[in-house]
């Protein structure tokens, strides 16, 4: 990055743009593009498991004291910073200060690492979605093995939604080290996703600002059509009564607050300098104090009730779980003892069972390791997060409904665009810095940059699509982002409350919005939102101290479970060392370049003085 | 000759037994599910479904090694049971004593799966015999996967709406290079008509800087005043 020398200070207030910068059409389109992005799968598969996880009802107090305390302030000053500088991140912090151009570098490198495995769930999205069109639909029964005598042998000892998971979506590798073939299914998906990125972003503001009220909108009608089903269905209610009894124990527990300061933090999407680029194409009297609140009260809504759809179809799968373990004891019991068809029930199976024990104590103890003890509560209690719960869970209680092929379609159309939302906030937090360098935009027209862009992404995302592609996409998804984006916040924070100075900050808000922030505002952009990244940082630095090795699980297609504890193999490490220096450094680099910059020119200028 | 009936009734019934009981050589196990497969329309297990089923067995057998003999009275049940299962055993038309290898038994019910099946209105998992497995019927598969034909109308959408916006932007471009060319000309006059008349307008505007259109002045200075 090259540091602009300039000399008259007073110069820095006044943005150098000659080009008009485009703009959003209203304001809505703007709004509608931070919730498209803010709105992601992490609302729909963290927050559920999160909230189980935690103490269910009880939950909601850390995280909305989180909300009030981390989540709007930091919201508000990114959207804030990005509006008043009218430039992507790496030209916003330079006007800052020119020694913070290595934290917006640092935005950007973090907003390509992710933009480079987050389309891949897309791809996977697309993959389900392409297969929803079939009936009966592929994960709803296991394909026949060789000689059609039954089911195929690993998909008869897990269950068919998981096999189609694991074995014919990912393939997956028993481990990491090896590789395998590249998916040539799984690689014209993500290229289609990517075309479709590249559609969405084509025009820059003009394109994405028309998409987002697709993006931002449908996946909500999509959440009322299933809230409605999901109520409907029997053993919904199980669920919602397991997710709002509120376990109050839990709120000693210091990872519940953890967890909900950090769910926070990265549900919103700070650092990744997609804010700022938004922000960026505003009008610069937007109120975006007003949009920071509604935004992220949306956001925080949003993961709610999307939890509520979660838990009703959590309780619908459970029950029918429950009810097909009883059945399957029944039909053991009444076969093993040839009793007569229909007389052992869910309500006498207690007494029976106790009655045949008595009567043929030997024949009892030989059926006795078959018979699974079925309980509610244990399928309630299985907490899945992530793709797991996506694309298995979900698939699991879809392929019982009634119509399961339309409520496919529409869950992962929603999917769809939760991803394409998002994406389109990472690749506008890199194109944006792009485009706004007066070097690039002189050779390279919009188009030609971003497609560049997405074609670099699409051939390093092939990785993704290898037999051991999930493992990388695990190790992306772990340290790709969390680290850095912490250090990145800490420092923006800190660069905007002591370095541009808060009460130059207030006069520059004042001039936008026509007031001044309020103590709420200040005592939290300048005390407690840093001290809370500090801890949030000092937690993660000891856990993985602490933890020691990094290991990873790896599917065991033998016995056909996660199986937990391989180590990262050394390049693996080297790999994850690399994403996690690669934007960190960016940022005392960034500064010391600065410095030799000006000293070298402090010191050409001195012998003409 | 009364006692010799009775002899020879108690022979039968001895080998009878002998020969059906179970876990006995060349037994198979019958498990049916009737309440399950039919519901309300279930229908009760008597002495006339077995002998419908000893038919059924001995059809198979017919129909399996077509010159066989195989008579209803030559397929023994025993053991009924309230779940309704039972063994069977098939003997030996020559010979009443043996009876019928378990392997030709299994491969005659295994041709005759379906006739039998329907003969019960019930289907390979309510009508089970436990050591023969049954064929499954594979799923029908289209030529073309389904996957790939959405995969390809969803491709070629999107390669549409690309190339669209590409060419729209191009020609909007080309068109917008024309007609700034086409005012600098204007311009260019304007200002030779200035040199000559001396004029002041034309200066102002500031042609030559190139980035900064004149038209857009205005909004520099809503700029200005942040």
């Amino acid at each position: 990055c090259e540091a602009q020398f300039l000399p008259n200070p007073e110069e820095r207030r006044i943005p150098n743009m000659e080009k008009s910068r485009p703009l959003w059409d209203n304001p809505l389109q703007f709004v509608f593009a931070c919730i498209s992005y803010a709105v992601g799968l992490g609302n729909v598969w963290r927050f559920p498991y999160l909230c189980q996880m935690y103490g269910g009802g009880g939950f909601l107090i850390p995280y909305f004291i989180m909300l009030v305390v981390e989540g709007m302030p930091l919201l508000y000053l990114e959207l804030a910073v990005g509006q008043r500088m009218r430039r992507g991140s790496i030209g916003a912090w330079k006007m800052i200060s020119p020694y913070l151009c290595g934290v917006g570098v640092a935005s950007v490198v973090v907003s390509f690492f992710l933009s480079m495995y987050y389309n891949v769930i897309n791809a996977w999205a697309f993959w389900y979605l392409f297969h929803s069109f079939q009936d009966p639909l592929p994960w709803a029964s296991c394909p026949l093995n060789g000689n059609r005598t039954g089911d195929e042998a690993e998909c008869a000892r897990t269950s068919p939604t998981q096999y189609f998971w694991y074995r014919r979506t990912l393939n997956i590798a028993p481990s990491l080290e090896a590789a395998g073939a590249l998916q040539w299914e799984q690689a014209l998906c993500l290229t289609l996703a990517w075309l479709l990125v590249y559609l969405c972003i084509l025009r820059g503001t003009e394109s994405t600002g028309k998409v987002v009220y697709v993006t931002a909108s449908l996946p909500y009608c999509v959440l009322i059509i299933y809230l409605i089903r999901g109520l409907t269905l029997h053993g919904a209610v199980n669920g919602l009564i397991y997710m709002f009894t509120p376990k109050l124990e839990q709120l000693a527990n210091p990872k519940a607050w953890i967890s909900a300061a950090t769910q926070i933090f990265f549900s919103l999407g700070l650092g990744f300098g997609s804010l700022i680029a938004f922000a960026s194409y505003n009008e610069p009297s937007n109120n975006c104090e007003r949009h920071a609140v509604v935004v992220s009260l949306i956001n925080s809504a949003t993961s709610i009730f999307a939890s509520i759809v979660t838990f009703s179809i959590y309780g619908f799968k459970a029950t029918f779980n429950y009810e097909s373990c009883m059945s399957k004891v029944i039909l053991l019991l009444t076969n093993a003892f040839d009793l007569e068809e229909g007389s052992l029930t869910a309500d006498n199976l207690g007494a029976v069972q106790g009655h045949l024990q008595a009567a043929h104590p030997q024949r009892y103890a030989e059926l006795q390791p078959q018979l699974k003890n079925c309980s509610l509560e244990a399928e309630l209690d299985t907490a899945v997060q992530g793709t797991g719960l996506a694309f298995i869970v979900y698939s699991e209680a879809i392929k019982n409904m009634e119509v399961p092929q339309l409520y496919s379609v529409l869950y992962f159309v929603m999917l769809l665009m939760l991803g394409i939302g998002s994406m389109l906030g990472n690749t506008a937090a890199i194109l944006t810095p792009l485009t706004d360098s007066k070097f690039i935009a002189s050779h390279l027209s919009k188009e030609v940059v971003s497609g560049l862009v997405c074609f670099i992404n699409c051939i390093i995302g092939l990785i993704f699509t290898m037999e051991a592609g999930n493992y990388w996409f695990d190790i992306f998804n772990d340290y790709a982002a969390t680290l850095s984006l912490l250090l990145i916040v800490l420092v923006e924070t800190i660069a905007v409350c002591y370095v541009y100075g808060i009460r130059r900050f207030e006069k520059d808000l004042h001039t936008m919005i026509g007031h001044k922030p309020s103590w709420y505002w200040k005592v939290m952009w300048a005390f407690a939102s840093p001290l809370l990244i500090i801890s949030l940082f000092i937690f993660y630095i000891t856990d993985y101290i602490l933890t020691g090795t990094l290991q990873y699980q790896a599917w065991d297609a033998a016995q056909v479970k996660q199986h937990r504890g391989f180590d990262y193999p050394g390049y693996a490490l080297a790999v994850i060392g690399l994403l996690v220096a690669a934007s960190t450094m960016c940022i005392p680099l960034g500064a010391l370049l600065t410095l030799a910059r000006r000293r070298l020119r402090r010191g050409r200028a001195r012998p003409v003085a | 000759m009364l006692r010799f009936l009775l002899l020879a009734f108690s022979v039968v019934v001895f080998a009878h037994a002998e020969l059906c009981k179970p876990d006995a050589q060349n037994a198979f196990k019958v498990r049916l599910s009737i309440k399950t497969a039919l519901g309300d329309n279930a229908y009760a297990w008597d002495a006339n479904e077995e002998y419908l089923f000893k038919a059924m067995v001995a059809f198979a057998m017919r129909r399996y090694s077509s010159k066989s003999t195989t008579q209803i009275s030559n397929v023994l049940l025993c053991n009924v049971t309230d779940r309704v299962s039972f063994w069977f055993v098939v003997t030996d038309s020559a010979k009443n004593v043996t009876t019928v290898a378990g392997s030709e038994v299994e491969a005659a019910i295994r041709m005759n799966r379906n006739r039998i099946n329907s003969a019960f209105l019930l289907s390979d998992k309510t009508l089970q015999f436990l050591k023969i497995s049954s064929t499954i019927a594979p799923p029908v598969e289209p030529s073309t996967p389904v996957w790939l034909i959405v995969f390809g109308v969803v491709l070629c959408l999107t390669v549409a709406g690309i190339v669209f916006l590409i060419v729209t932007g191009i020609q909007r471009r080309k068109k917008q290079n024309k007609e700034s060319s086409e005012t600098e000309d204007l311009e260019e006059k304007c200002e030779v008509t200035v040199t000559i008349e001396n004029g002041i307008p034309c200066e102002t505007l500031d042609l030559k800087a190139g980035h900064i259109n004149g038209v857009y002045a205005a909004d520099d200075e809503r700029f200005a005043s942040l």
